[in-house]
């Protein structure tokens, strides 16, 4: 019969590993934010809307910004897009902002129809040469940026990874100072783990 | 005329009849020339999965090829003859996709009378 002890230590491992599994921790990707004295200024740009607006970055300064370059005829784009509509419903009112660029060549005649057909509730724009060689050249898609508050990028991910990794990341720049120009943003590559508390015997106490 | 195509590792096309409307097809179109260009064959294509999309994509991957079939015209004259036009097609992995392209394509025949 296994002891109390045993028992403890089974369900602390089972734990752990439901945890990770959900963090999709053994994906290939992680939340990964650049400490922010290293995060280079994002290139503005000015790019219209489905109204003819136009929509510059720089409008969106004081904000966390996910900059999405994507295209109707990308699968894996499509697959973040629910996930991109639920963040700008969460987080809009915390100075949160999802901004897409659609590399359509076609330009509204795909993307208007498709956004209706997504419900995307977040600012669309189409691309330009000039826009994509501003970041590097983008020449896979989806290809994110997340920018900081002051208009910085904080990480840029090629290609589909996963929404806890997005979540973390956008999470993390909210809740960081506005004007945080010195020092390490976060350090930990992982959320903070809510099983931690089962790692300590029993009659250890509370952590903080 | 078999037309080969290869793909590299990983990525994939999609077919001439995609998933979805918003999905480029692989298309084959020929430029005028000696010969009348024909119905365009393409392979069966494979129901590829992935596991972040909700239905499967019709797609073709690795090596497969394409039949193009010609018309030749009456007054056309005996001997080597050749074909050029663009195929269309968009790749992608499970992660990402790649710009659609043109690609350049050619053919030589002979016609025979």
């Amino acid at each position: 019969m296994l002891d109390r002890k045993r028992i403890f230590q089974i369900l602390a491992i089972g734990g752990i590993a439901a945890y990770l599994a959900s963090c999709s921790f053994f994906e290939a990707d992680w939340p990964a934010l650049k400490d922010a004295k290293e995060r280079k200024k994002a290139p503005d740009f000015a790019l219209k809307d489905s109204t003819g607006q136009v929509v510059k970055l720089s409008d969106f300064k004081g904000k966390v910004v996910l900059l999405n370059f994507w295209a109707t005829w990308c699968g894996p784009c499509e697959v973040e897009i629910p996930w991109f509509i639920e963040f700008e419903r969460q987080y809009k009112d915390r100075d949160f902002a999802v901004l897409g660029v659609s590399a359509d060549e076609d330009g509204w005649t795909s993307v208007r129809p498709f956004v209706e057909r997504q419900k995307m509730n977040y600012r669309v724009v189409l691309a330009d040469e000039k826009v994509s060689q501003l970041y590097g050249g983008v020449d896979a898609l989806p290809t994110s940026f997340i920018i900081d508050r002051e208009g910085r990028v904080a990480s840029s991910h090629i290609g589909l990874i996963s929404k806890n990794t997005y979540r973390t990341e956008i999470l993390k720049l909210l809740e960081s100072p506005k004007d945080e120009k010195n020092g390490v943003v976060s350090r930990n590559r992982l959320p903070a783990s809510p099983w931690a508390d089962l790692l300590r015997p029993p009659g250890a106490g509370a952590s903080n | 005329m078999p037309v080969p195509l290869s793909l590299a590792e990983g990525y994939h096309v999609n077919s001439n009849h995609p998933s979805d409307e918003y999905l480029i097809p692989l298309r084959l179109t020929w430029s005028r020339g000696v010969l009348t260009p024909g119905e365009v064959v393409y392979p069966t294509p494979t129901q590829h999965k992935i596991q972040s999309e909700p239905k499967p994509l019709s797609v073709y991957s690795g090596n497969f090829q394409l039949i193009a079939k010609f018309n030749v015209p009456p007054t056309s004259v005996a001997g080597p003859a050749a074909m050029s036009g663009k195929l269309r097609y968009q790749a992608c992995n499970d992660k990402m996709c790649l710009a659609p392209k043109d690609l350049d394509v050619s053919v030589q025949l002979d016609i025979v009378k």
